[in-house]
């Protein structure tokens, strides 16, 4: 029964944990550079989040949407002004501006709100119980968020115009640049989207407990264990990556302690790097 | 105020080293390494382990800290050997949380987030405090100067040059028939071992370390120093280590000025400054300072008669 609790909860946690994932992964794929500034916007959605349901009173939906709006502005802002320049010196160069970037915003989000602990406005709501199972109302409404928010990714980049061109960029940049397509403009609209996903994940990660400006920096190595496992890339790997570091690190419980959560994810990169180097999906699988 | 300079003096050499072991790994081989902190923990916490719990003498802590630090990063550079960079970013990057979390958990190892305190120092129970640092000072800049040396013997003799090669061009140096995997897990061996060696060194001055000093800003601040100096030389790391260690000092005077800030703010302000002068270096001064010097080869003119032959 332990194991079927922790299981529900590690299915739980991966697909919230998905969402920042697929942030991560669309900027790799288009972009071609490792963001390491997935962590301050995940921390800058949270914030922006909790201004709009905290200050402003709004429900737990309209929140999330300021929380993607906020994290993809300061996304496309800072990678328009900072990194995209640096991409020209290449990977080495802009990996460290990310690393430097992401401290930077960190520190702006903790000389703004300080470093203690803040809770979104929620409605306390009594557990679920299935025959034994344990399940909270906040972490099924995430899960329903999380998979929405999937859905419409996956109508945005297979449906509209932008996101074909996106899927054109990643698979060949210089037959994209043939066919006509802009290549900043893309770069500009990758950016926004992926760091206002990597927002959304901060938020649902916030909402099911308590925020502070480390929020982002504590599970950007289960993001990145999510991505890697799942195949760098792709978009379909980091959904069942993200499934299997969340299964992954609930079950760890059985014989860790929690302190380990983040331990679990560098091992289960190592193992894939050992044995199977491209991912279980495999590099751009989508 | 003479006191505070020499332990300045201290930490710029401890910096320096750092800078010297990284210079290796990302100035000449061209290879990243975001974990440094982690190598640098490696070496602080085996060198203080062994002397401390087994009573080993110093410099055999030393030396094995150095050595372990070196292992650990052939293993972290062959995992992802056959992998673009950024999984190597990702593995390092990871390799210092995952043993910081490990350090602050397993109270057993060394006290945990507590730390080891009680690290032996070469005489400091003999000397005055005052002495113990100048003598200190005097060790740590000669480690500087002699690894100063040895690496750049190593970085004019052929070793050197087929890591610069990898750096720029990795197919043309494995066509040359070079082992490309041999030469970065050399690269990584030399440059860990040196970041060991700093962790080693800083831990037996300061008689206590804890997981609490290995986080991903001392990264930075070497980072710094490589750009500031000028990435790919072994002076303008010496150089840069110097000068960051004097601004990380000075940010330290300067950001209590700024009115009406809690110290929450100012220590924040800290890093947003640091964080800001690393973006404008590498946007702006690139080759730092010191840019590398790589000897212009210039490759005779073809003779007359080679001309006329048939090809």
């Amino acid at each position: 029964m332990e194991i079927l609790q922790l299981i529900v909860n590690g299915i739980m946690s991966g697909t919230i944990l998905a969402v920042p994932a697929i942030g991560l992964t669309v900027i790799f794929a288009v972009l071609r550079f490792t963001n390491f500034a997935l962590a301050s916007h995940m921390t800058i959605g949270a914030y922006a989040g909790l201004i709009a349901n905290a200050t402003f009173g709004l429900p737990v939906i309209p929140s999330l949407i300021v929380a993607f709006v906020g994290a993809g502005l300061v996304g496309w802002l800072s990678d328009e002004f900072v990194l995209k320049p640096l991409r020209a010196s290449g990977f080495i160069t802009t990996a460290i501006g990310s690393i430097a970037l992401t401290i930077g915003l960190e520190n702006i989000v903790r000389f703004i709100f300080g470093n203690q602990m803040r809770g979104y406005d929620l409605p306390i709501r009594r557990d679920w119980r299935f025959s034994g199972l344990h399940i909270s109302p906040q972490q099924v409404e995430s899960l329903v968020i999380a998979i929405v928010v999937m859905g419409l990714l996956f109508v945005f980049l297979s449906m509209t115009r932008t996101g074909k061109a996106m899927r054109a960029v990643a698979d060949n940049p210089m037959l994209a640049a043939i066919k006509g397509i802009n290549a900043d403009r893309i770069a500009g609209i990758v950016s926004f989207v992926g760091m206002g996903l990597a927002g959304v994940g901060g938020m649902l990660i916030g909402l099911d407990t308590t925020i502070d400006p480390l929020v982002g920096f504590k599970t950007v190595l289960s993001i990145f264990a999510a991505a890697v496992v799942g195949g760098f890339g792709s978009i379909p790997g980091a959904v069942v990556g993200a499934l299997v570091i969340g299964i992954g690190e609930e079950l760890s419980l059985l014989v860790l302690s929690p302190a380990y959560r983040t331990a679990v994810g560098f091992i289960a990169i190592l193992l894939v790097l050992t044995l199977r180097p491209r991912g279980l999906l495999g590099a751009r699988a989508y | 105020m003479e006191h505070y300079l020499i332990a300045m003096g201290v930490t710029a050499g401890i910096y320096a080293i750092m800078a010297l072991g990284m210079n290796v790994i990302w100035g000449m081989a061209g290879l990243i390494n975001l974990g440094l902190v982690g190598f640098f923990a490696v070496g602080a916490y085996t060198s203080a382990l062994l002397t401390v719990k087994l009573g080993w003498p110093l410099a055999a802590g030393i030396v094995s800290g150095t050595a372990l630090a070196a292992l650990v990063g052939i293993g972290v550079s062959l995992i992802t050997v056959r992998m673009r960079g950024d999984y190597l970013a990702i593995v390092t990057l990871g390799f210092a949380e995952t043993l910081r979390v490990v350090m602050s958990n397993e109270l057993w190892i060394a006290n945990g987030t507590d730390g080891l305190s009680g690290i032996p120092g070469p005489l400091r129970g003999t000397l005055d405090p005052h002495a113990f640092n100048l003598l200190f000072l005097g060790i740590v800049w000669t480690v500087v100067a002699v690894l100063f040396v040895f690496l750049q013997r190593l970085s004019f003799s052929p070793f050197g040059r087929v890591l610069r090669g990898i750096r720029d061009d990795e197919g043309v140096v494995e066509v040359a028939g070079k082992n490309v995997v041999l030469f970065k897990a050399k690269a990584f061996a030399v440059g860990s071992g040196a970041l060991g060696l700093a962790g080693a060194l800083y831990g037996h001055f300061t008689s206590y370390i804890a997981p609490d000093l290995f986080a991903p800003l001392l990264t930075l601040y070497i980072k710094l120093s490589l750009l500031t100096g000028g990435l790919g030389n072994n002076v303008g790391a010496i150089v840069g280590a110097v000068l960051i260690v004097f601004f990380l000092e000075a940010t330290r005077f300067i950001v209590p000025l700024v009115p009406a800030v809690s110290s929450v703010q100012a220590a924040s302000l800290r890093e947003i400054l640091i964080a800001a002068t690393l973006l404008l270096i590498l946007r702006w001064r690139a080759k730092g300072l010191i840019p590398e010097r790589i000897a212009n080869i210039s490759l005779p003119p073809p003779t007359a008669e080679a001309r006329t032959q048939p090809i």
